[in-house]
């Protein structure tokens, strides 16, 4: 089993769908959320995903297909 | 033995043991250095700090290294009077601090030379970056200094001219196919399963404790005192936030009187999510995809974005962001009124300040310091089109005669034109 700590940005149009619920019944994945700020018009959630590597990287491509941005919690890695 | 104590999280306060670590392992907030500044406080002085090197190590103390350092001579870069680049834009008091002047000719060499000697402190072999430039030229520098392996990680439509600056000291270059967030998350991965010192992942808390000398610097060349106003570039506004924290730890350790420096920040118009966010009067910042010739500084989700916000709003300092073209102006403002070739970053800052000055954000007589983070050599392209064609002459004087004369015409009329 693998885990990633990532972090999603909703924006308005998705704000109130509960992705993150369907992300753990779409994928055999368990959804540990440790920080977020939600509002009315956007949001972010910092969270770790746990569950095998190839099943984390479909659950990833499958919500940022949905319109949410995905990103490392470290923020960008490359730096000028 | 350093002074630091330990890594707390800036989100929830949790401590943890000096190790290279990077994320609060409750809340994945991010972890930082603290220091016994006590102790600090009975060791160094004034005096103290003018004895030492010329380098970034003359502060060591404040440093959170115990090790030898990796050391080319980072830092203690010109604070100059900027009286010509005053006048043009109307400041009785402008100051630039000169990172060109370092040894791979940006501030990343500050940075570094703190990871490396964490890195090496820590045992690891290998130093490694995920990097668009004067990140990779530092890291690659220090470790052929040091004896480390060095692995470099650029997007692989890179410029093959800003892979030189890394290639030339034997680091191991490696080019990554895919979109921008393609290369930052794969690399987030190889911090994870790497045991390597990634310099702006597993061993940042140290790494970035290196920008604060910047602030160091600026109070003694000063004369020991904290400017009124700072202007710093933002990517992910690590630097900046580290400049306050400089400034206030000396207030802290009593080497100067106070700290009552605005800061304001300067991003290019195509990746600028921090200061979209100061406009619109919020602390969320909204990642973006960077488009700009400010390539340094497009880091389209910035780690210290929130934080940034805050100090902007503590210190009464503002932001600006400027389009592409001023950031050329910026650049060719620069090096004709004080003979400073800056990157794009340093024409952001000048544009920046520029439009602050305008906006009334920034008061004539105020001691400002613009902070030139790296050196125009690396980003020639960004300005090449923007400069006149030489003159080209045959060898005799009339015709240099001529041609001179043809010159003046020229810009007579372009000056009545304008």
């Amino acid at each position: 089993m693998a885990k990633q700590r990532v972090k999603f940005t909703f924006p308005e149009t998705l704000v109130t769908e509960p992705l993150i619920y369907e992300l753990s019944k779409q994928f055999q994945l368990v959804t540990n959320i440790r920080r977020a700020d939600v509002t009315a018009d956007r949001g972010w959630v910092i969270l770790e995903l746990e569950g095998d590597m190839p099943e984390i990287e479909r659950g990833l491509t499958w919500i940022a297909d949905k319109g949410v941005r995905v990103d490392p919690v470290e923020g960008d890695i490359v730096e000028g | 033995m350093s002074y630091a104590t330990a890594l707390r999280c800036r989100e929830c306060g949790r401590e943890y043991p000096i190790a290279p670590k990077h994320v609060c392992e409750y809340c994945f907030g991010p972890l930082e250095v603290t220091y016994d500044y006590e102790a600090i406080q009975k060791a160094i002085s004034r005096e103290s700090i003018s004895k030492g090197p010329e380098s970034v190590w003359r502060y060591r103390d404040l440093l959170p290294c115990d090790g030898e350092p990796v050391d080319l001579q980072a830092g203690f870069t010109p604070l100059i009077r900027a009286q010509n680049l005053g006048e043009a834009l109307g400041l009785k008091r402008l100051y630039i601090k000169n990172d060109c002047a370092n040894p791979t000719w940006s501030f990343k060499d500050r940075v570094v030379t703190v990871a490396a000697t964490k890195a090496r402190e820590f045992g690891f072999k290998t130093l490694a970056c995920a990097s668009t430039g004067n990140l990779a030229n530092a890291v690659s520098a220090h470790a052929a200094r040091a004896g480390l392996e060095a692995y470099v990680f650029v997007p692989s439509d890179l410029e093959a001219a800003k892979l030189l600056g890394s290639n030339i000291y034997g680091a191991n270059l490696v080019a990554v196919d895919g979109s921008y967030d393609d290369v930052n998350r794969l690399c987030a991965e190889l911090g994870d399963k790497y045991k390597w010192a990634f310099v702006n992942i597993n061993v940042r808390p140290y790494y970035s404790e290196g920008s604060k000398t910047l602030a160091y610097e600026v109070a003694e060349q000063l004369g020991w005192r904290a400017p009124d106003h700072c202007i710093v570039p933002l990517a992910s506004g690590s630097l900046y936030g580290k400049i306050w924290k400089g400034l206030n730890e000396l207030a802290k350790l009593w080497l100067i009187d106070s700290v009552h420096t605005k800061m304001s920040g300067c991003q290019a118009q195509g990746c600028s999510p921090i200061i979209t966010a100061y406009e619109a009067g919020t602390f969320n910042v909204k990642p973006v995809r960077p488009n700009t010739i400010a390539k340094s500084l497009a880091i389209g989700n910035p780690a210290d974005g929130y934080y940034t916000l805050k100090i902007m709003a503590e210190s009464g300092g503002s932001g600006a962001a400027v389009s592409d073209p001023e950031v050329v102006e910026g650049i060719r403002l620069l090096a004709e009124s004080e003979g400073i070739f800056a990157e794009t970053a340093g024409g952001v800052t000048i544009a920046g300040l520029k439009r602050l000055i305008a906006a009334g954000k920034v008061d004539k007589d105020e001691l400002v310091v613009a902070f030139i983070t790296g050196a125009g050599l690396k980003t020639q392209e960004a300005v090449a089109d923007a400069l006149p064609e030489p003159l080209h002459i045959q060898p005799n004087i009339a015709a240099f005669e001529e041609a001179l004369s043809r010159r003046q015409a020229v810009a007579a009329t372009s000056g009545a034109v304008s």
